[in-house]
């Protein structure tokens, strides 16, 4: 177990979420390693968002755990959410804060000090490209900074592991392109774990992928492996056909 | 400790981004003042004290206070930030209490803004500072009550209106309790312990002798323990509701 733990960044073991009769996650295991970044595939409702919540420590899960950086989400919170930088999807971010404003809150909270808090900020500013917008209002800020501004607030702290909740949702094909680079380039370092529906992403920034549909892992393979799921070696066609029967 | 200074300073200054905070201190100050000396005569009275200011604080705070607890939680869950407050290496008491002592510190500096109707019955006579010492710390302490009532149900909707607008109610249904309008309506068929229990969570009951300016521990127990019992059953509703 311990070993395990060791060589895999991100561990989820047996998930299950239950809302009343439903089951939006169900039973759904995988590790994730420093250096791979895991796309997370599925139609809208298929327990994307939901698995994401739970690795996070938002959701409790019903049955099931996450560990994170050897830290069990469950039994140990604080530690677990210190190794993790998490963008929820729609970005969040206080709206009534500027952009340093609210970066330097969070870096506060992250437990960075003095010199070193603002090295942090400026650190997340430069690799998200917000110097523009640090004085503006969240709130006035366009999607796309305001995605920028969840990405910042996530990678700030450098964690071991990210998850990230659709980051390149609702950009434009310049913004995406941005987000991809920034997320390709501290993959080699990190365990990174996107969650999208977008299927171009996969080819752009993932190594491997899994394509979940009510809550159950129907594919985990590399990009290259889940074509050959599909005679037309296209991932739209593989989606489809992989998540028809679900 | 840290990150409840960090989070309370966040809020904090979350009340003064919006005019919200210069709206309410200027409307809590002129009603303050307008009730004190037009309602409670003070300057007819002939006494050189602040009863009559003190006496209308729990109605001020009736209506202000849930102004202020409203956007506590529901503020959070209506933009999603909850997920992202949630998150971050805090725990859950320390996100509870750094929003509340956000609030009471706001109330502090309106209450303490009231500082020139001390200086008037100065002025005007020898009042008792010390009294009028212990009706504010008293007066803050019932706040602290109301603003934590208010905080609990702020974290059950993602609505401020409807947190407003409940918190009021049930306020107001803890600021009569004791009175004797509601204690009547039991005393004719309900056990003389359940008339008795009704009474003591009546706000303006132990705020009677506050407003005198005799803090009886009693009374300061009876407000803490609100808070503590509303902040804990806070809490539990984040935790239970936060996905909702």
């Amino acid at each position: 177990m311990v070993a395990s733990d060791m060589t895999n960044a991100l561990s989820v073991r047996g998930l299950v979420k239950r809302f009343g009769p439903k089951t939006a996650v169900d039973d759904l295991s995988f590790e994730v390693a420093t250096g791979e970044v895991l796309g997370f595939l599925g139609p809208n409702g298929a327990g994307k968002s939901t698995t994401m919540k739970m690795i996070c420590g938002f959701l409790a899960p019903s049955v099931g755990t996450a560990v994170i950086c050897g830290h069990d989400v469950l039994e140990n919170p604080i530690a677990a959410k210190r190794s993790f930088g998490y963008l929820p999807e729609g970005a969040p971010a206080y709206p009534d804060m500027t952009t340093i404003g609210f970066l330097d809150f969070i870096a506060g909270i992250r437990g960075y000090n003095g010199t070193e808090r603002r090295e942090r900020v400026t650190a997340a500013i430069a690799k998200t490209r917000l110097e523009e917008v640090i004085h503006q209002p969240i709130e006035t800020l366009s999607k796309g900074f305001k995605r920028r501004v969840g990405l910042a607030q996530a990678l700030l702290h450098d964690p071991a592991v990210l998850i990230l909740d659709e980051p390149t949702d609702g950009l434009d094909p310049n913004q995406k392109f941005e987000v991809r680079k920034l997320i390709k380039a501290m993959a080699a370092t990190k365990a990174i774990v996107i969650s999208t529906h977008i299927l171009e992403e996969v080819d752009a920034v993932c190594s491997r992928a899994m394509i979940i549909a009510r809550g159950r892992i129907l594919a985990d393979d590399t990009p290259e492996g889940l074509r050959g799921l599909s005679a037309s070696r296209n991932l739209d066609d593989v989606f489809r056909e992989v998540t028809a029967n679900a | 400790m840290r990150n409840v200074g960090l989070i309370m300073r966040r809020e904090l200054r979350g009340y003064f981004a919006t005019p919200l905070a210069y709206i309410f201190i200027v409307i809590f100050l002129a009603l303050a003042g307008a009730l004190t000396f037009f309602v409670g005569g003070l300057l007819q009275r002939g006494q050189a004290d602040l009863q009559p200011f003190f006496t209308f604080h729990p109605w001020l705070y009736l209506f202000l206070v849930p102004a202020l607890s409203m956007r506590l939680w529901a503020e959070e869950r209506r933009t999603g930030t909850i997920e992202l407050f949630l998150t971050l290496p805090i725990t859950m008491s320390e996100a509870v209490i750094a929003k509340f002592l956000a609030a009471w510190a706001f109330t502090a500096i309106a209450v303490i803004l009231t500082f020139p109707l001390w200086i008037t019955v100065n002025l005007l006579g020898n009042p008792d500072n010390g009294v009028i010492l212990a009706s504010y710390v008293g007066s803050l302490l019932m706040a602290g009550a109301f603003l934590a009532v208010g905080s609990m149900i702020s974290a059950t909707t993602k609505n401020q209106v409807i947190a407003f607008v409940v918190t009021t109610a049930a306020l107001f249904v803890f600021a009569l309790a004791g009175s004797d309008a509601v204690l009547e309506a039991f005393r004719g068929w309900a056990p003389a312990i359940v008339v008795d229990l009704i009474a003591g969570f009546g706000f303006l009951t132990h705020f009677q002798s506050i407003a005198r300016g005799v803090i009886d521990l009693r009374d300061a127990i009876f407000f803490g323990s609100v808070i503590v019992l509303a902040l804990f059953a806070n809490a539990l509703i984040v935790d239970l509701k936060k996905a909702d």
